[in-house]
């Protein structure tokens, strides 16, 4: 029997971790000698305060929405993909392909490919982890972690050896033709009469990510394989007797997670950059983890979080502009997120379990 | 490629195995006790921090070690608190571990020193400095070993001569002792230890502080040895590397050394050479670069030999009630 009610567990718990971790970050901006709670003023404003603010969250929350779901799923299974760096780094190399060597006659059907080719290359980029998982015993872990460094060193090598436009100095692809510009949330606004800011960044895969919300939920809670990942990453004996293969499962879900990170790309390469660069996740992979595990691997729960790291990479940003804190302190309140919710979880839930308890005996 | 060449890059291999060598040797404590540790990358850089800025503010490069030992051992502990205390996920505590030290080096770096995230330039005494061996000057001239005696072994830091002394005494550590022998099995099975009257919690805590105490030593080394002050993300992917190193050697301290050896090797070729020519085939500086880590993924896939990690490794103990 569960001690606790649902909500404490799928709510409480999680607000309680970040309400440490804004405890801890706000003892850090202290230290170094900065107002807390000015600070926060500032995010909120430069985030949320103006539509250009609002612009670049949702742009970054895109970002996240795709890894953390890339890395949920994977979670269900109870495999931890920390490859989503890589992943989200050749899926940028598969839009970049599409894009630039395929003369499209419309950016709707250019986005169409590319979210296809960038889903494919991620999801390739997993298999194999996926593979020496399932079939060679190799933990997973370790292989996703390698292949992040190698996915960046291969990058590096198309780029400078292949991609780059000759006489260019810069390791970084052709820029993508004009006319295969994503529309932004300005324009799509403006015929329904909403203004929104023209520089932000912020475009139509922010729709993109939602429908994959929607998609991941179908497909985990209404659908037999759905089911079946669930099954395997609660009991993996349980679901052999049932007849589920753990290696099918293994297999699927990491294409899957490995497709949803590669998907990114057409957010942060198509839709910002229009080029591929270098790094151009920029940490996007890892941030997927934080979201993940802030929203308890429900597709709902990392619609949330994302958008709240959303808030915190453009808020970071902000303060980094106008004040002394560096930009590094989103890292730290990242990491102190990770830690409360996944790694210390059990001691916000162990004090809270018996709180339970007590009240229950208190009433029967 | 002449003598003198290749003299000077095995001597540029020495100088960047010693992190490596160290943080693999931590790795090596950690994981043998079931407990697995993606933070050496953390902690490394914690310590190179603190190593540097206390050196840069005493003028002392010891102090700066005793400072750096001690930021690596506060995040072995904080390792330790999540994933032996509160039985929380090994792999998740790393990944915080990362960008806690990650984030916190450059804050405090910043607010510190007001540097753009780095600490001001070391000099004299709070680097280590170079140890001249014995008649190293004298036997310079005699061919073919005075070469290898006064240029290859002689003139590092005390720190490359720690970690080449950490191996056998490792070695020494875990086969012949009885705190060796504990802590091996507490790696493989807890309940048997646990039986036998030893704690399995305090086994795993020691095993993680003595990996708190050689990160910091490899991040000390970074900082205060190989290069003069701190700057961001100056760990550069090494305590991956050394996780590399570790799978690599199957998780056996001569072993580790030998496989760190290598990458050491590969990291001085691909520093000196940029692309390789061999006939007509160039060897891109990027696959240099990435070999540490597709030579792992190769071993980890059991297609040389199978690397089999220690049994208990990442899963908290319970006791059965």
């Amino acid at each position: 029997m569960d001690v606790m009610p649902k909500w404490a567990d799928v709510i409480l718990i999680p607000l309680i971790s970040l309400l440490l971790a804004a405890i801890i970050s706000a003892l850090v901006i202290l230290a170094i000698g900065e107002d807390p709670i000015a600070a926060v003023k500032m995010m909120v404003a430069g985030s949320l305060g103006s539509t250009y603010g609002w612009g670049y969250t949702l742009y970054y929350a895109t970002n996240f929405m795709f890894t953390g779901l890339a890395v949920s799923v994977a979670f269900h299974a109870r495999l931890f993909n920390i490859g989503g760096e890589g992943q989200a780094t050749l899926g940028g190399l598969g839009v970049a392909i599409v894009v630039l060597y395929i003369p499209w006659p419309h950016w709707s059907l250019a986005l169409v490919f590319a979210t296809l080719a960038a889903a494919a290359f991620g999801a390739a980029w997993a298999a194999v982890p996926a593979y020496l998982q399932a079939k060679r015993g190799s933990h997973i872990v370790i292989t996703t972690i390698m292949f992040n460094f190698i996915a960046a060193a291969f990058l590096n090598y198309v780029l400078v050896n292949l991609m780059r436009p000759k006489g260019s100095m810069d390791p970084a692809s052709a820029k993508f033709p004009k006319d295969m510009r994503l529309p932004t949330l300005h324009e799509i606004l403006e015929p329904i009469g909403i203004s929104f800011s023209r520089a932000a960044p912020a475009n139509i895969s922010f729709l993109v990510a939602i429908a994959a919300c929607f998609l991941v939920w179908f497909l985990i809670w209404r659908t037999r394989l759905g089911f079946a990942i669930r099954a395997y990453g609660h009991s993996e004996t349980g679901a052999l007797y049932a007849g589920i293969s753990p290696v099918r499962i293994t297999m699927i879900a990491m294409i899957i997670s490995g497709a949803l990170a590669g998907m990114m790309a057409i957010n942060n390469v198509m839709g910002e950059a229009e080029r591929l660069v270098l790094n151009a996740a920029e940490g996007a992979g890892f941030i997927g983890i934080a979201v993940a595990l802030m929203g308890r691997n429900h597709p709902f729960g990392v619609f949330l979080a994302a958008i709240l790291f959303g808030f915190l990479y453009q808020g970071g940003a902000e303060l980094a502009l106008w004040t002394k804190i560096p930009r590094d302190l989103i890292t730290v309140i990242q990491a102190l997120v990770i830690l409360f919710t996944g790694a210390l979880d059990n001691m916000v839930r162990m004090p809270l379990e018996r709180i339970f308890l007590w009240m229950r005996r208190r009433a029967s | 490629m002449d003598f003198l060449t290749i003299i000077q890059v095995l001597d540029s291999t020495i100088r960047l195995a010693t992190p490596l060598l160290l943080a693999c040797l931590a790795g090596l404590f950690s994981e043998r006790a079931g407990i697995f540790d993606i933070g050496l990358e953390g902690k490394m850089l914690a310590a190179a921090f603190f190593s540097a800025a206390f050196a840069a503010t005493t003028g002392s490069a010891w102090l700066g070690l005793f400072a750096g030992v001690c930021a690596s051992m506060m995040l072995s502990g904080l390792h330790g608190l999540a994933s032996i205390t509160f039985r929380g996920n090994q792999l998740i505590s790393g990944v915080a571990i990362n960008f806690l030290a990650s984030g916190m080096t450059v804050l405090i770096a910043q607010s510190w020193f007001r540097q753009g995230g780095r600490t001001p330039s070391l000099t004299g005494d709070a680097r280590f400095t170079s140890i001249e061996l014995p008649f190293a000057d004298t036997l310079q001239d005699v061919p073919f070993l005075g070469p290898i005696y006064s240029e290859l072994l002689s003139g590092h830091s005390v720190l490359v001569y720690l970690a080449f002394l950490a191996v056998p005494a490792s070695y020494w550590l875990l086969y012949s002792t009885r705190f060796g022998l504990r802590l091996r099995a507490v790696g493989e099975n807890p309940a048997a230890v646990d039986t036998a009257g030893i704690s399995v919690i305090g086994m795993r805590f020691a095993a993680v502080a003595i990996c708190g105490i050689l990160c910091g030593i490899a991040g000390a080394y970074l900082s205060t040895s190989l290069q003069a002050g701190f700057v961001k993300e100056m760990t550069a992917g090494r305590g991956f590397i050394a996780l590399a190193a570790l799978i690599f050697a199957k998780w056996r301290p001569w072993y580790a050394m030998m496989s760190c050896l290598l990458f050491g090797f590969l990291q001085a070729v691909s520093l000196r050479y940029q692309n390789i020519q061999i006939g007509d085939f160039t060897i891109p500086v990027q696959l240099m670069d990435a070999l540490p880590y597709i030579l792992t993924v190769v071993i980890l896939a059991g297609f040389v030999g199978k690397a089999i990690p220690p049994r208990a490794g990442g899963e908290p103990y319970v006791k059965e009630r």
